[in-house]
């Protein structure tokens, strides 16, 4: 069974939501202490959204030196998974885990709203389930989700694939209205929208789960 | 010797500043016409012990570095008292 290690921060706030939806999709995940300096084996680690250590100075600022942090690099570096959602995006931006930085939102609103996003790269370890054009219904909750990055970076970030999903209605002016984007050797990917939150019908979409099956279904192909 | 630290983070020029920009329109409101280029940013003052100003520059540029600014997006200034 594909493991998982979500990792709780002070001030996390969706980590629970990870929790049910790794649950429901028959993943087995537990809960990592931001201050444990090393991770359980787990094949995939998650940092949820919330406000990891209350926001303070930059999202994702003070998280990145959390002691946990060494560990999640070794597991990226190691070719782990990792997905960072909203907060968690934030956090991995800010440890050089992905490129370009998240600013306010464009209208300096707080944006929590069903958003549809774009399926740009369909052969990444978190599409796989997906075709490129297919519009997911997921949400967002953020006011710090406007994507930057400097042009020489943006251009590269292009032309190796690393854009996975862009806004059909660009909600914060991120650029090239990036909503989820991976780094260059594809196994560590960050996004503002929650596909954890999108998992149900009942709920309102299931569609986040093609992103998180996705992921399961990497891990069980590379052990078989 | 005790050295006091500002810090003055900015944006880099080019990005786009929406707070600025909001505060740049709502001026004229109130009658101040011709103002331009609102740019807002963050003032970090600091007190440190360093055996001259050079090393108390020095820690805190390190500082600036690995913490008080994002270099993908802002810039900084140290003044060192």
């Amino acid at each position: 069974m594909t493991s998982a290690g979500i990792v709780v921060f002070p001030g996390s706030n969706c980590e629970q939501d990870c929790m049910r939806s790794l649950a429901a999709l028959g993943a087995s995940p537990q809960y990592v202490w931001h201050a444990e300096s090393a991770l359980p084996d787990v094949d995939i680690v998650v940092l949820p959204g919330g406000f990891a250590h209350g926001d303070y100075l930059r999202t994702g600022a003070i998280a990145r030196f959390s002691p946990v942090m060494d560990a999640v690099r070794k597991h990226a570096e190691a070719g782990g998974l990792v997905i960072g959602i909203c907060n968690g995006f934030q956090i991995l931006c800010e440890a050089g885990l992905l490129p370009g930085a998240l600013r306010k939102n464009a209208g300096l609103k707080f944006l929590c709203k069903w958003t549809e996003v774009r399926v740009e790269n369909a052969t990444t370890r978190f599409t796989s389930r997906a075709r490129v054009g297919d519009v997911l219904k997921i949400p967002i909750n953020h006011f710090e989700g406007n994507w930057y990055s400097d042009p020489e970076s943006w251009r590269r970030i292009r032309d190796n694939g690393q854009v996975v999903l862009t806004y059909v209605d660009n909600p914060n002016g991120s650029l090239g209205a990036v909503a989820g984007l991976c780094n260059e050797t594809g196994n560590v990917m960050g996004l503002m929208p929650h596909p954890e939150r999108a998992c149900e019908a009942t709920l309102g979409s299931d569609d986040g789960g093609v992103i998180l099956r996705s992921m399961l279904d990497h891990v069980r192909d590379s052990v078989a | 010797m005790a050295f006091s630290a500002q810090v003055n983070v900015m944006l880099k020029p080019g990005i786009a500043d929406p707070q600025g920009q909001t505060i740049e329109r709502s001026l004229p409101v109130l009658g101040y016409t011709g103002v331009r280029d609102v740019r807002v940013g963050k003032r970090i003052e600091l007190q440190l012990e360093a055996a001259d100003e050079g090393e108390a520059r020095d820690r805190v540029t390190e500082m600036c570095d690995k913490l008080l600014a994002n270099p993908v997006i802002e810039s900084y200034e140290v003044t060192i008292q």
